[in-house]
């Protein structure tokens, strides 16, 4: 890399300094073959900016990580077999009982491998955590407008890893074959069979034949630690080149801008902040696990397809499912001898939609607003009021639909009633989400309004004044030069404007309905009511250029 | 209100040499990174060395606990139980092995982060971005190479070879989905039968109470009670035990005759004993909640609730029809039987199910 090759090899090909110790000798070694200067080059002191949202994704590649290392561990022990065997294990309370091996593997690996149930409880902590942090980081970006040129790409990478992992979890949920997941199998059992005219074919080539059979168990194993982490891993390594390759967005700041991107380097600050974060992450998962017990397979027993136990609840990302599927009402529709199961069906298609709609929205903006410039300075939330109502708006939409999934629990915890719980959800479904968008695009403008006046008007000191005819008032401080810049940062965009009616021949021009539809929806996101105008220098000279305090 | 602030929709350019601009008189100017403000253990040697002393603390803690994890796989036995408070009885083992695994993974990552932040360096320096788009010269050149190859290859030109290879390209996936075929049976009319299809008038079949293995005389069912069936010949230890019990399974209520409100449903009972099946017509869950008051069941999955006095019609939830009956009677020993099938098929609701 240093000097291309000459002829012979008399002569060292290089100038390059003697290696000074065993350690760059050795990376002299590996840079002949891999590149490895050329790829550190721009890498070992990337920067990265500060901020504590920042680590949200960190929390999801760290806990994919320790998914993983359990993952293969637990598959060392566990049998993904439906074979029936009668268990003699030493957990006394089955003995005797029927069960499929897949559940006593289980039981093996709970109550006979030494550290065994630590890691079942580890892989199951993480899962929760992963899917969490995975939406938590998701939210981040949206309301940071992260998402936004160049990024759009790797928001939907971000996007398919949040869908995969739920399915993947809802798989490794079901692999023990115990009494609870052997009902959320029976459940997509249902949901399949709704599928019009192709429902029955799905679901016995899906089973193997009528439910249960003895093929979903392994099946669901091989995607589970197969197919679908082989496919994320991709992904996730995808999502971090892009990362990588983009440099990471960063907040408004004194000495931020769309061309820069201040921060600590990769060596050795976020190595060892970052570094060190994965072992918090993995200690308090460990300890988590020591405390407190998640997915008791041993309490609920062995899968029968006529036996079930009440508070039956999926792992919490799979709630907003269960609430679809609970506030539906049950409408079959007859057609000519065949049975259309809208009651199924529909929540089986409002499922994927619900998180279709956040996926595509960076799309819908871009295309609303037109802008097509890249944007590597985040937003604050309340400076984009209509996409902070939106995203909202889809987290009440969320949250309604958990508690539509809880309604059995809310109703016995909460002694109310279980109907209304229901009815309240299937009319939240439309009305919560409205609200609360309105509410939240308020709140937004609310927030606008005072940073203006800490802009216009300075700080509340705490400090009370008494002046010559004895008024109190308050000693407003001036904000310092970079806070001032902060708060104004930001851009209004004005929304898009149709061209005149008729041009200037008095011809009326026609405008297409996409094009009218962009315009009104363009006039929603930055037409009037969306935005408080910035304070302008004039106004800020004004008031400061002391006529007294205000 | 001025305008001049909005009059497009392009960014304020972000100037880094904000003060500058700031004489001019911007007042919200960009006016430059902030100078480092030293922490104290920058300038403090004894705080440094005490920060020092803190990570390696750390460390060593976390060696310690790695002991303690290896200790407790040694001395605890896998099934001692301990009382902890306030979480109450667990395992020893998996106790202690997930706090010291815990402790010595919390410990190193305390003390990365500790280190990086009072003695590593904190100064923020700012990096270039570059330009992600490629600029016009690459890019024409880029489409230039582009159309070379095309051309060269004749792709566009030789039209049969693009179009049969469009079309052998579209074929061979089909051998990937035909190999799919043996995945499952066809469904044919496997849905529409149970286990209990094989009973007439004449050759009938015994209910056998799920908890007894025994058969049932109309006096072991009383009001308010609800007993789980399978049928006569069905065990446990069967190699279809589950596919048939998903199918088969019946619960038995005793409805009093001047609570029963539909006479067809009544007529398919036996002396006000309706056999329904236990599989809910949702999604498939077992039904496992009866309020005898009401004659209420209650799937726990989603809450569907059906009146089992009234034909076990759907009075809430997400279900879409009524349980499938089961027509009972009694043999001449007295015991409870099925002389044929449920009268629909049971379960969920699919494509092929004639209402």
């Amino acid at each position: 890399m240093t000097a291309s090759s000459t002829k012979g090899a008399a002569k060292p090909a290089s100038t390059r300094a003697k290696p000074a110790n065993k350690a760059e000798s050795a990376a002299d070694w590996v840079d002949g073959r891999l590149g490895l200067y050329t790829l550190a080059k721009s890498n070992l002191r990337k920067i990265f900016p500060d901020h504590w949202s920042f680590m949200l994704g960190e929390i999801c590649l760290y806990t994919f990580i320790i998914i993983i290392l359990t993952g293969v561990y637990l598959t060392l022990f566990f049998n993904p077999s439906m074979g029936e065997v009668v268990y003699h294990g030493s957990y006394a309370p089955l003995d005797g009982i029927r069960m499929s091996e897949a559940y006593a593997s289980t039981l093996r690996i709970s109550f006979e491998v030494r550290g065994g149930l630590l890691i079942r409880q580890i892989h199951h902590w993480a899962a929760i955590v992963f899917v969490a942090a995975m939406l938590v980081h998701m939210m981040r970006v949206f309301f940071t407008g992260a998402f936004r040129k160049p990024r759009e790409i790797n928001w939907l990478f971000g996007f398919l890893l949040l869908f995969l992992g739920m399915f993947d979890g809802f798989m490794g949920y079901s692999l023990p074959d115990d009494l609870l997941s052997g009902t959320g199998v029976r459940f997509m059992e249902g949901a399949v069979l709704a599928v019009p005219l192709v429902g029955t074919y799905l679901q016995m080539f899906l089973y193997g034949g009528e439910f249960p059979g003895t093929d979903i168990v392994p099946r669901f194993f091989t995607i589970h630690v197969l197919l679908i982490p082989g496919i994320m891993l991709g992904l996730l390594v995808a999502h971090l080149i892009l990362v990588f390759y983009h440099k990471h967005t960063q907040w408004a700041g004194p000495g931020k801008t769309e061309k820069n991107v201040v921060g600590m380097p990769l060596m050795p600050v976020y190595m060892a902040k970052a570094g060190g974060f994965f072992f918090l992450v993995f200690g308090i998962i460990s300890a988590c696990s020591a405390i407190a017990t998640v997915n008791p397979i041993w309490a609920y027993g062995p899968y029968r397809p006529d036996q079930v136990s009440t508070d039956a609840q999926p792992d919490w990302y799979m709630g907003f499912s269960e609430g679809l599927i609970r506030i539906m009402p049950g409408w079959e529709i007859g057609l000519w001898g065949h049975t259309l199961n809208l009651g199924v069906f529909v929540p089986l298609m409002v499922f994927p939609l619900v998180l279709v709609a956040i996926a595509v929205y960076p799309f819908i903006e871009s295309w609303v607003t037109g802008d097509k410039r890249e944007h590597h300075i985040l937003d604050r939330p309340r400076n984009a009021p209509v996409r902070t109502g939106l995203g909202a708006a889809w987290i009440s939409l969320y949250l309604v639909l958990l508690i539509g999934g809880g309604n059995d629990l809310l109703a016995t915890h909460l002694h109310l009633s279980l109907n209304d719980i229901t009815y309240f959800v299937r009319v939240g479904f439309f009305v919560v989400p409205v609200i609360t968008f309105f509410v939240t695009k308020r709140w937004c403008l609310g927030l606008q309004r005072r940073d203006k006046d800490k802009v216009l008007h300075g700080r509340e000191t705490g400090v009370i004044k008494r002046l010559p005819h004895g008024e109190f008032v308050e000693v407003h401080a001036q904000l310092p030069a970079a806070k001032l810049h902060t708060y104004t940062a930001h851009e209004q965009p004005q929304p898009l404007e149709l061209p005149a009616e008729f041009d200037e021949n008095g011809v009326k021009r026609k405008v297409g309905v996409i094009a009218k539809t962009r315009a009104k929806l363009s006039q929603g996101f930055y037409g009037e009511g969306t935005q408080i105008p910035k304070p302008t220098a004039e106004e800020h000279h004004e008031i400061t250029s002391g006529h007294g305090h205000h | 209100m001025s305008h001049d602030m909005s009059k497009d929709t392009l960014p304020e350019s972000h100037d880094s040499h904000g003060t500058e601009v700031a004489a001019h008189g911007d007042p919200f100017a960009d006016p430059g990174l902030p100078a480092h403000e030293p922490r104290r253990t920058d300038i403090d040697e004894r705080a440094a060395q005490r920060a020092e002393r803190q990570v390696s603390l750390l460390f060593i803690l976390s060696m310690l606990s790695t002991v303690g994890f290896i200790a407790s796989f040694v001395i605890f036995p896998i099934d001692k139980i301990v009382y902890i408070f306030p979480i109450g009885h667990v395992s020893a083992l998996n106790f202690s092995l997930g706090l010291t695994l815990g402790v010595a993974l919390f410990c190193i990552g305390a003390g990365a982060v500790h280190w990086a932040r009072t003695l590593m360096s904190d100064h923020e320096l700012p990096a270039e971005r570059h330009a992600i788009e490629a600029d016009d010269e690459v890019r024409a050149d880029v489409i230039e190479q582009f159309k070379t190859g095309a051309a060269e290859s004749g792709f566009g030109r030789r039209k049969m070879i693009r179009n049969t290879l469009i079309g052998s390209m579209a074929l061979v996936p089909l051998s990937g989905v035909v190999l799919l075929r043996d995945l499952g049976p066809l469904p044919e009319d496997k849905l529409e039968h149970t286990g209990w299809d094989e009973a007439t008038p004449a050759k009938p079949i015994q209910l056998i109470n799920m908890n007894t293995n025994e058969p049932m005389k109309p006096e072991d069912i009383t009001v308010g009670s609800l007993s789980f069936a399978k049928p006569e010949g069905l065990e446990e230890d069967a190699h279809d035990f589950q596919v048939q019990i998903a199918k088969d399974a019946l619960m038995l209520v005793r409805i009093a005759p001047g609570d029963l409100k539909d006479k067809q449903s009544a007529e398919l009972g036996f002396e006000g004993i309706l056999a329904y099946s236990k599989i809910c017509t949702h999604v498939g869950c077992p039904i496992s909640l009866y309020e005898q008051q009401t004659h209420h069941a209650l799937c726990p999955c989603h809450q569907s609730t059906f009146d089992l006095a009234d034909g076990a019609r759907v009075i809430f939830g997400p279900a879409g029809h009524p349980l499938p009956q089961l027509k009972i009677t009694v043999d001449e020993k007295g015991f409870l039987v099925a002389t044929g099938d449920f009268d629909e098929p049971v379960g969920p609701s699919y494509w092929e199910r004639s209402r």
